[in-house]
């Protein structure tokens, strides 16, 4: 008897197969995001009990027609970041109000410390949300620059890095004195530079 | 001699295609692996703007999404074209923001309710006023942890034409 062989399997349909297979998933899918901007909001009744010296606010404004005003002139948003770094970095003060860790021009018609910096954003509601989320991104990006300034100096990583450190960090592993250290570096750093960006409530503007 | 000979002749081998199911599956298995589903049926538009300084979002169960933007087409006869609020699948009314992140909080478990977070998720051309409403009414519920979703990417092409 002829030694019988299994019979071969046509395997010239699987790529149609396949194609359909993905074909439907491209269709059917959307990527959703989920990355995003990270605020937090004052509490409700939240109003300043101490007044703030003019020199220590940074005011920005959104006007309806998509213009931003920074400290009463008007700026190109390209420009914000670099404007506020330097108000952030100014270290004005003297005496307890010294910034041993500023680089800025220390004028002292400008802030005196990051601690009492204030950056106000305001914004008004005929404003396009994209603006209004540039402006917001671009301020935030001062604040960043100069944390991973801090952390590039303290610790010779970047404060990027170090967020991403702690987000990827095992979660059954949350108590061990390694990730508590790192913790402790990034609320140090967070605390040269506090992320002092405030709203307050959109307003009409003449 | 001969031997180069034999390589000059004739036909052209046909191409393999046998790897080809591979190659497909390839790319139907990063399809499948890189999506998500999506939750709720979108009734606005919801074009969102670009940011460079973003984080990622934690787990999905611990946030609650509200969508704003101009109701799409569909939606456009009944709730005409000015800026709205969906929460879940429906076009709601700024006030019941609170109802809805209050549901969706108590559903958490009672360790996890301060890494609540509202992933606000905000049509590049909307205005910033129904922003501030539905802020405010989070500040009320004390909702304070917010996320602008926002692709990553540089946020001054948000502004250029």
């Amino acid at each position: 008897m002829a030694k019988r062989n299994a019979p071969e399997v046509n395997a010239g349909s699987m790529a149609d197969i396949a194609f359909l297979l993905l074909i439907f998933f491209l269709v059917t899918t959307t990527i959703e995001t989920d990355t995003g901007i990270l605020r937090k909001l004052s509490k409700p009744n939240d109003t300043p009990a101490v007044s703030i010296p003019e020199r220590n606010i940074y005011q920005v404004i959104v006007t309806s027609d998509n213009q931003i005003m920074v400290e009463g002139s008007p700026m190109e948003i390209e420009d914000i970041t670099t404007s506020a770094i330097a108000f952030l970095d100014n270290g004005g003060g003297s005496g307890n109000k010294t910034c041993n860790y500023c680089q800025g021009e220390r004028n002292p018609e400008s802030s005196d410390n990051p601690d009492k910096a204030v950056i106000s954003l305001v914004s008004d509601r005929q404003t396009d949300y994209k603006t209004y989320l540039t402006v917001t991104d671009q301020l935030i990006k001062a604040y960043n620059h100069l944390r991973d300034r801090e952390a590039l100096r303290l610790f010779n990583t970047s404060y990027k890095a170090l967020k991403l450190e702690r987000q990827n960090w095992p979660q059954n592993d949350l108590n061990s004195p390694e990730f508590l250290e790192l913790k402790r570096k990034i609320e140090l750093v967070e605390d040269l530079f506090p992320g002092k960006l405030s709203e307050a409530e959109p307003v009409k503007i003449e | 001699m001969s031997k180069f000979k034999k390589k000059k002749s004739g036909d052209l081998p046909a191409i393999s295609t046998a790897s080809l199911p591979d190659i497909v599956f390839m790319l139907l298995f990063f399809f499948m692996v890189a999506t998500v589903m999506r939750e709720n049926e979108l009734s606005v538009e919801n074009n969102l703007p670009l940011a460079g300084e973003v984080e990622k979002l934690s787990d999905k169960n611990k946030v609650a999404f509200i969508y704003i933007g101009k109701p799409n087409e569909k939606m456009q006869k009944q709730f005409g074209t000015n800026d709205v609020v969906q929460l879940g699948d429906k076009i709601s009314s700024v006030k019941q923001v609170q109802d809805y992140v209050n549901t969706k909080r108590n559903k958490m478990n009672e360790d996890e309710k301060d890494e609540f977070l509202v992933s606000l998720k905000v049509d590049r051309n909307s205005k910033v006023g129904i922003l501030t409403d539905v802020k405010q009414e989070l500040r009320d519920a004390y909702a304070l942890k917010v996320n602008y979703t926002s692709k990553e990417g540089n946020s001054m092409k948000n502004i250029k034409k």
